[in-house]
């Protein structure tokens, strides 16, 4: 009971004990592992034992830097990633519309049901489904063949189509409930104003909905420059960053330079942090 | 309506196609599990239950399912309870770095998966001199299930206000026995809902667990990646991953009875 008063009358302490434990965990076991990171990117390798050695080089980000091929997987990297955002939104955009505006309650909830449901359905069976849909002789071919197409087959595009398929909830959810935060009266004021539907959602709708419309790309954009199953999946022999540094930590072993290459992502997603965080996105998450 | 009749046919239009291109996929997975030919070629030839059954006895599957169920679940509580703390902590008072607080909540999701994955396995080999292994697994499995318990409750909280865990203090009840009493219940299906996801986002993680797990856990994904190019392997793959989809629905179906309002429980997404 003292305690339990003591607690009420000093609501520090409350928060303190409640933050403590949370903050123990993902400060110490999460923060702790990314600065460790950092350091471990500035680690060199002997070459002949390949054991980790502890002096400072900077050696790493030279090679990221001056060779080719690390400079083509980081951009490959990157366009895939602002793709694959494009894409989603452009279709995310309408369909959360539809949702949120258009749709009947009983529809409304029903379509929310159909976009999640692939969410909880796994990410492995998604991408190895595209693997089907894409292969020769798969539906993609099927369905393209009478109008004199072919399926592109695994490469590029495969990655960008099996991408975009599998974060599109991500993009559609944070649209979809920032669109139903929108009062229906604001667009009827526009349209009673004498605004078409065309100059509405260009002046009403979308600027309202942008910060949900970055909230979504955070996903996106964050799990694409991640990622490196999807691409050994459907992407023929191309590389992206995840690659390079799964291959680094294991078949090469050489965890210096795969930190090295870890901390790419890491500085595209601290900046684009930085920059959304004036939008609100944050809070639309 | 505000918006054009034009307009809204062709939002029905572009819904419909997206849902499509959102289902096609999935029914050929289910479909192709029935499909004799080992090439999976469109359209199927013939129809077989052999893969079922083959999957049924699949020893390896079964062991990878049952070390997924585990770690979810364990990974699961420490975010339960970790997630709620830290979502009280924030939700009743305003204080200096509580930005940040949240900022770092969201940072094992917002950060790519592989970034996450070799630091923990980096933390976890050099620093603390540990094999990797099942708790590895359910370590880094929690550290980003935090957020999605942390979303729900946090949104539980700010929807209640403090009125009546005020009235109860006022009523002579002191901080424990107010969370017991009032707090607790209001946030349960808040709990069961966050809890729901973070066991989904836990048994779906792939790239994250592949740097944490040892040589010796399996986990589900892990499974179904290792034997996704084994030629042999791919018809039971297939039908394990049918069943996956098909199994999706009954969090989906619990998370919406849970929730209550449409929105909230269902996503928290990642």
């Amino acid at each position: 009971m003292a305690v339990s008063g003591l607690l009420h009358r000093r609501p520090g302490l409350r928060v303190g004990l409640l933050l403590t434990p949370p903050m123990l965990w993902l400060g110490v076991a999460y923060l702790g592992a990314l600065a460790a990171l950092f350091v471990t990117a500035f680690w060199g390798q002997n070459s002949f034992t390949g054991d980790v050695e502890r002096t400072w080089t900077l050696d790493n980000f030279r090679n990221l830097f001056t060779i080719d091929v690390y400079r083509t997987i980081t951009v490959r990297t990157l366009g895939i990633a602002v793709l694959v955002t494009l894409l989603d939104a452009l279709i995310a955009f309408p369909v959360a519309l539809f949702m949120a505006k258009v749709a009947s309650p009983r529809a409304q909830r029903l379509l929310l049901v159909a976009v999640v449901m692939p969410l909880w359905a796994s990410y492995l069976v998604k991408a190895y489904a595209w693997r089907g849909m894409l292969g020769t002789g798969g539906l993609v071919s099927w369905v393209a063949a009478p109008f004199g197409l072919d399926t592109p087959g695994y490469g590029l595009t495969a990655v960008i189509i099996t991408l975009a398929y599998l974060w599109l909830p991500y993009m559609i959810l944070p649209i979809f409930a920032g669109l139903e935060r929108l009062p229906g009266s604001l667009l009827e004021a526009s349209a009673d104003l004498g605004a078409r539907s065309t100059t509405t959602l260009r002046r009403v709708v979308l600027p309202v909905v942008f910060p949900a419309i970055v909230a979504g790309s955070l996903f996106t954009f964050s799990l694409t420059l991640g990622d490196y199953i999807a691409v050994r999946i459907v992407g023929g022999a191309n590389q992206m960053l995840g690659n390079v540094v799964y291959d680094n930590v294991g078949a090469a072993n050489n965890l210096p330079f795969a930190a090295a290459v870890a901390t790419i992502p890491v500085v595209v997603m601290v900046i684009y942090l930085t920059a959304v965080r004036r939008t609100g996105a944050l809070e639309n998450l | 309506m505000t918006l054009s009749r034009g307009l809204r046919r062709l939002l029905l239009a572009i819904t419909t196609l997206a849902l499509v291109f959102v289902y096609t996929p999935l029914a050929l997975v289910v479909l192709n599990s029935f499909n004799a030919n080992k090439s999976f070629a469109w359209p199927p030839q013939q129809l077989t239950l052999r893969w079922w059954k083959a999957a049924a006895q699949s020893e390896g599957a079964r062991a990878a399912l049952l070390v997924s169920v585990e770690v979810a679940l364990q990974a699961t509580a420490i975010s339960l309870l970790l997630g709620t703390m830290a979502a009280m902590a924030l939700q009743r008072q305003r204080f200096f770095g509580r930005n940040s607080v949240s900022l770092l909540i969201l940072l094992p999701i917002a950060l790519p998966g592989i970034v996450t994955g070799i630091a923990l396995n980096n933390v976890f080999r050099t620093v603390f001199g540990l094999e990797l292994g099942f708790l590895t697994i359910v370590v880094a499995h929690a550290t980003f299930c935090i957020v999605t318990v942390f979303n729900n409750v946090q949104a539980r909280l700010r929807r209640l206000g403090g009125s009546l865990e005020e009235a109860s203090m006022d009523l002579g009840a002191g901080s424990f026995t107010t969370f017991r009493l009032v707090t607790f219940p209001l946030l349960r299906s808040a709990l069961l809902a966050g809890g729901l996801l973070a066991f989904a986002l836990s048994f779906d993680e792939i790239i994250v667990t592949t740097f944490t797990a040892g040589a010796r856990e399996e986990t589900l994904p892990l499974w179904i990646f290792n034997n996704l190019f084994r030629p042999n392997q791919a018809p039971v793959v297939n039908v394990v991953a049918a069943v996956l989809i098909v199994a999706s629905i009954v969090p989906i179906w619990l998370a919406q009875r849970l929730s209550g309002s449409s929105n909230e429980g269902l996503t928290g997404a990642r």
